[in-house]
């Protein structure tokens, strides 16, 4: 199988994009790169199970070739089992948001134009066996968001997309002095190639005066309390599409980059710092879900549960157990897919009612069953519900905590569980008003929209999709990740 | 083990009932899921009897031990070595009354809902509903493992949930929808940290193992358990409360109760499944379940005896003064489950000691029969009168005779008169108190007392009190609404003939059921008197009731109001979590996190605006900056850094 593939489909389709007229052509033209990228990320799953059970190498499907010989950069590709699971997730987000984005008016041809252009990033990042290439694809999937939010958002759309923009910038900037580091300690001439790195052992010191850098320049990524506040600007100012991009994978680039740019490539900080990052992750959770309650805009509510649910995800790889890495992998796979679906859903609703104000409207399971059922059903994953995906990560998770067995961790724990009676608060609460109750949008009781269309339901269906493989089989997954 | 695999199919079909009508009965079951239903659940209930008759009469039995028999498992999630989620078949005595008792109660409501639900708009979506329920319950009771119940008690709350919710546009059933979950969700975090505690210290999620790990005195398991505490409390007291905490939410136990009267929204045949026949005896179940374990610990055991005798009377009281003819069954319910509860609590873990798990356990059963009985009778009332009010009733035995009569059964039943079921099973719970203390016995015979007052308070009230001079004409149900209101009544007539104690008991083995007439002599004429008292007050219209309300003054008032629970919560809640905790977590977030974060940028510019001078193009400048700069430099590293 080969890796690059990833990125050339991508790259083909958007050129080809440039040469397409008209909204038709344009979103069959994604559609088939969407698709594409789809079939290749289910083959490449499928590849990996049966090439792992022979070949027992860290990464598979490497490739290694010189980019500047100079730095000695490298574009140095393969993938383990985490990486599988994270490009799967992409491609899952990325075929949605297509889907979605069907009837996209404005500018269609650059939208997805810059749709396709983030995939490229996210393939390449999850991919990246070189630090160097991993913080390459990292911008490129930063930079489309400026002009996603700032040119199709809604609301404060310019000072969201700036603010984003700069704390991502920001992150960035953190990461790079960080990655610099590591570079100038390996042994010999230098190296970005985790592999080295990884092997090197650099000394302790070290370690514990790059980790910061780079943990927190990913943790901002993947909202680290308490540099989480471009989350609730950004998602709700950004047009669907790009807001499932941003919550379902952008957080996870920071994730991933947490575990694997940070924690496995410095062991001993992460160790020395593990007290730290359960703290920040465990007010993020509790704190997150908190202010959720308070919130009465449904992007807002899905942006604060967003930084409530990272918090599992950082929570877990500051664990540093393998029950707890393993729960916060599956929470990135969890969240990803089910933050997808509630921003697709969220839209859907803002679509025909061009409010998202929760208090302005009710009772919309009367008229539109589909879109309703399905706002119930992520609410429910959300809430970590046994059979969807949630439940497995955090259950993971809360099992990998409470397994250090100290007063510390049993605190965090508990701290953490707490957090699941604030979700079914701040769900039902939301579910009850929008969802239920009786039938009244903005004061008018007589309404009536058309219920989810054919292409809003595939992207419904295909997301729960994989929201219920990770919560039914959840076993697969973590032959998989584990 | 062979001879046991038809039991995944026991779980397995109210699974496709859901799926089925699910994703497909509002298209195109709409009219037919209801027979659909009823026919996976006649199937699913025909395989639990068949199973109950092949695990106590055929092969269960060996060597005069019931077997626990493993009829399925896989591991299904694996967190760390030896601790794992598997999902599987546990069999034994009181998983397989348990599937009989949940299966055929909810085949009744399958059938009666034919009738009572019929013309509604999202009948389909009901029966998968009730079909998710029932699978969910299902599969709590034959959990093998404790994360497994924990997983199908989550989603027995979700069904409850959606259930209750059902009639979505009403306001009051979303709130009470709500209440109900997020009550039980709270009692459920206890579970969970609960499970996390045994689980760190059993060493396993097994059922069979953890029993077996924290129950041998020298094992090491056990040894880290009790030494390790926490505020002087050892850790296995602990962890067995917080499990117990997540059984008392669920089973509406004092002070977590609050929910189940509000969930009395719900559709009628859905209160007589779920929050009075199964789910509600969840949290009973759970105990049993861990018995052994709760039975070593003292401590935990003493909590869930205090807990239940108070419930008990508690909510008997309260039942006494509601005039909403669901919730006072709803109270009747939680003084009901106390019982069961307090059964537990006093009994011991060998031969003769054991008599209150037998008895509670065979409360559970005949309960389950007449509970679900009185709500089937009640929702045949409130269908045909369309009021929940006692005052807009009565008189309605010449309007619905059948009604009547199996409403009457069930509550000599559920009053403890012989020889309806009732009568066998209490009769055995006050046995078991006696033996344990006598003050548990008093106000175990006071509850039962109170209870024969309140039940025949509403059966007076909803039958004769007056003539019936309403706006509609009660009549009859059809046939799907009596034929299980007959069924029911039969059972809750019979089932206390059952000799319960040959098959359910605490160390599996059969036991003779011995009967003492003079012991239930008193019991019987606390009954009776308190039949007299309803029929001298409730009979016919006098003014009795309201001169009893003065004599009891405030004592009255408060219990009419559920002694202000509901109120209290309300300020927990609205004054001090929403207005203290949510309110000041979002505005620190906007004004004092992000607050900071736009400062940075505010500061960023600022700085950038002060200093951008110095970008002047003059080259000398420059020059001077260089040349200050390497100065800066060489000081900094020959004279400071070396």
């Amino acid at each position: 199988m080969n890796l690059s593939l990833l990125i050339i489909i991508p790259t083909i389709f958007s050129l080809l994009l440039l040469f397409v007229n008209g909204l038709k052509q344009v979103r069959t033209v994604s559609l088939i790169a969407a698709v594409l990228q789809f079939a290749i990320s289910i083959f490449l799953t499928i590849q990996y199970f049966t090439e792992k059970t022979a070949n027992k190498a860290a990464f598979l499907f490497e490739q290694n070739y010189q980019w500047f010989k100079t730095p000695n950069i490298n574009y140095h590709v393969g993938v383990d089992g985490v990486s599988v699971a994270m490009i799967a997730l992409t491609a899952f987000v990325i075929l949605a948001g297509v889907l979605v984005s069907w009837k996209m008016e404005k500018l269609n041809k650059e939208f997805f134009f810059l749709l396709l252009f983030l995939s490229i990033g996210a393939y390449g990042f999850f991919i990246s066996l070189d630090l160097f290439t991993m913080f390459f694809f990292l911008e490129v999937a930063v930079i489309p968001k400026f002009i996603l939010i700032g040119i199709w958002g809604s609301g404060r759309k310019e000072f969201s997309a700036m603010k984003l923009i700069l704390m991502l910038m920001a992150g960035s900037a953190l990461i790079f002095v960080g990655l610099a580091g590591l570079y100038f300690n390996t042994s010999g001439n230098g190296s970005f190639d985790m592999l080295k790195i990884a092997s090197d052992n650099i000394s302790p010191e070290l370690q514990r005066l790059f980790f910061p850098f780079v943990f927190i320049g990913f943790g901002i990524f993947t909202a680290l309390f308490p540099f989480h506040t471009w989350v609730p600007d950004g998602h709700s100012s950004a047009p669907t599409a790009a807001s499932m991009f941003l919550a379902g994978i952008s957080m996870k680039l920071g994730g991933y980059g947490c575990l694997r740019a940070a924690t496995y490539m410095m062991p001993e900080g992460a160790a020395f710092y593990s007290d730290a990052i359960i703290i920040l992750a465990c007010i993020g959770i509790l704190y997150g879900a908190f202010a959720t309650m308070m919130q009465t805009d449904l992007k807002y509510i899905n942006a604060y549960s967003s930084v409530s649910h990272n918090g599992f995800v950082l929570l877990g790889i500051g664990l540093l157990t393998k029950t707890a890495i393993t729960g916060a992998v599956l929470q990135m796979i969890s969240h990803g897919l089910m933050t997808a679906l509630f921003f697709a859903v969220i839209g859907m609703i803002y679509d025909r009612t061009h409010t998202r104000e929760v208090v302005k409207m009710s009772g919309l399971l009367k008229i539109t069953p589909f879109i309703s059922s399905a706002f119930v059903i992520v609410g429910l994953v959300s809430l970590g519900l046994p059979g969807f995906s949630g439940f497995v990560a955090e259950m993971t998770v809360f099992m990998g905590g409470w397994q250090k067995g100290s007063m510390f961790y049993y605190v965090a724990t508990i701290v953490a569980c707490a957090s699941i009676v604030v979700t079914a608060v701040y769900i039902l609460r939301v579910i009850g008003s929008v969802i239920m109750g009786p039938l009244k949008v903005k004061g008018e009781k007589q309404v009536v929209y058309a219920d989810a269309t054919w292409y809003e339901k595939s992207s419904i269906v295909l997301l729960m999709a994989g929201i219920l493989v990770v919560g039914i089989l959840p076993f697969a997954v973590l032959r998989l990740i584990s | 083990m062979g001879g046991y695999e038809h039991t995944f199919w026991i779980l397995f079909l109210p699974a496709i009932s859901f799926v089925l009508l699910g994703l497909l009965g509002r298209k195109y079951f709409n009219k037919s899921a209801g027979l659909i239903g009823v026919f996976l659940l006649l199937l699913t209930t025909a395989l639990s009897l068949y199973n109950a008759y092949q695990y106590f009469f055929v092969n269960g039995l060996v060597d005069g031990v019931y077997l626990k028999i493993d009829a399925f498992k896989f591991t299904w999630l694996t967190f760390s070595p030896g601790v794992s989620i598997d999902m599987g078949i546990l069999l034994d005595p009181i998983s397989v009354m348990m599937l009989v008792v949940v299966s055929s109660v909810s085949l009744m409501v399958h059938i009666f809902s034919l009738g009572y639900m019929k013309g509604e708009e999202r009948f389909a979506t009901y029966y998968s509903f009730l079909g998710l329920f029932t699978f969910a319950m299902l599969g709590l009771v034959v959990s093998s493992n404790l994360f497994q119940m924990y997983m199908f008690w989550e989603l027995v709350g979700i069904s409850s949930y959606l259930l209750i919710g059902f009639y979505f546009q009403r306001p009051s059933a979303v709130a009470a929808s709500k209440k109900a979950f997020i009550v039980t969700r709270f009692a459920d975090l206890g579970f969970l940290i609960g499970i996390l505690m045994l689980a760190f210290y059993g060493g396993s999620l097994d059922f069979n193992t953890i029993i077996q790990h924290l129950s041998a005195h020298q094992s090491s398991e056990y040894l880290a358990a009790t030494t390790a505490s926490f505020l002087g409390v050892t850790a296995l007291t602990w962890g067995l409360t917080l499990v117990f905490m997540g059984g008392a939410g669920k089973s509406a136990m004092f002070p977590l109760h609050v929910w189940l009267p509000d969930a009395m929204e719900g559709p009628t045949p859905v209160s007589a499944l779920i929050h009075a026949a199964t789910m509600v005896v969840a949290g009973v179940y759970l105990v049993a379940r861990l018995f052994p374990l709760y039975a070593l610990n003292g401590a935990s055991l003493e909590i869930v005896l205090n807990v239940g005798l108070f419930t008990a009377l508690f909510a008997a009281i309260i039942a006494c003064t509601q005039t909403d003819i669901k919730r006072v069954l709803a109270y009747s319910t939680m003084s009901q489950i106390g019982f069961m509860m307090f059964a537990l609590g006093v009994s011991g873990t060998q031969g003769e000691q054991g008599l209150g798990y037998t008895a509670s356990m065979f409360h559970l059963f005949t309960h389950a029969f007449f509970k679900s009985l009185l709500f089937l009778g009640a929702g045949a009332v409130i269908h045909f009168v369309h009021s929940n009010e006692m005052k807009d009733m009565g008189g309605l035995r010449k309007w619905m005779p059948l009604t009547h009569v199996v409403f009457l059964v069930a509550c000599l039943a559920i009053a403890g008169i012989p020889p309806f079921a009732g009568f066998f099973s209490k009769e055995e719970i006050l046995l078991a108190s006696y033996n344990k203390s006598l003050w548990v016995y008093t106000i175990a015979l006071i509850t039962s007392g109170l209870t024969a007052f309140y039940m025949f308070r509403l059966y007076f009230s909803i039958f004769w009190r007056k003539e019936y001079n309403g706006h509609s004409h009660p009549q009859e149900g059809s046939m799907s609404m009596k034929i299980p209101l007959i069924i029911l009544a039969i059972c809750s007539a019979l089932v206390g003939f059952i000799p319960f104690g040959k098959f359910v008991s605490v160390d599996s083995q059969p036991q003779e059921t011995h009967f003492h007439l003079m012991f239930s002599i008193l019991p019987v004429i606390l009954g009776v008197v308190g039949i007299l008292i309803a029929l001298l007050m409730y009979k016919k219209e006098n003014d009795r009731p309201q001169s009893m309300a003065k004599a009891f003054g405030s004592f009255y008032r408060a219990a009419k109001n559920k002694f202000y629970m509901d109120e209290l919560y309300l300020f927990v809640t609205k004054n001090i979590i929403f207005k203290w905790v949510g309110r000041p977590s979002a505005w620190f977030d906007r004004k004092v996190v992000d607050g900071s974060m736009n400062e940075i940028a505010n500061l960023t510019l600022e700085t950038s605006k002060a200093i951008k001078g110095m970008q002047s193009g003059k080259i000398q400048r420059y020059a001077m900056y260089f040349f200050g700069g390497i100065a800066f430099l060489i000081i900094l590293f020959v004279y400071i850094l070396k």
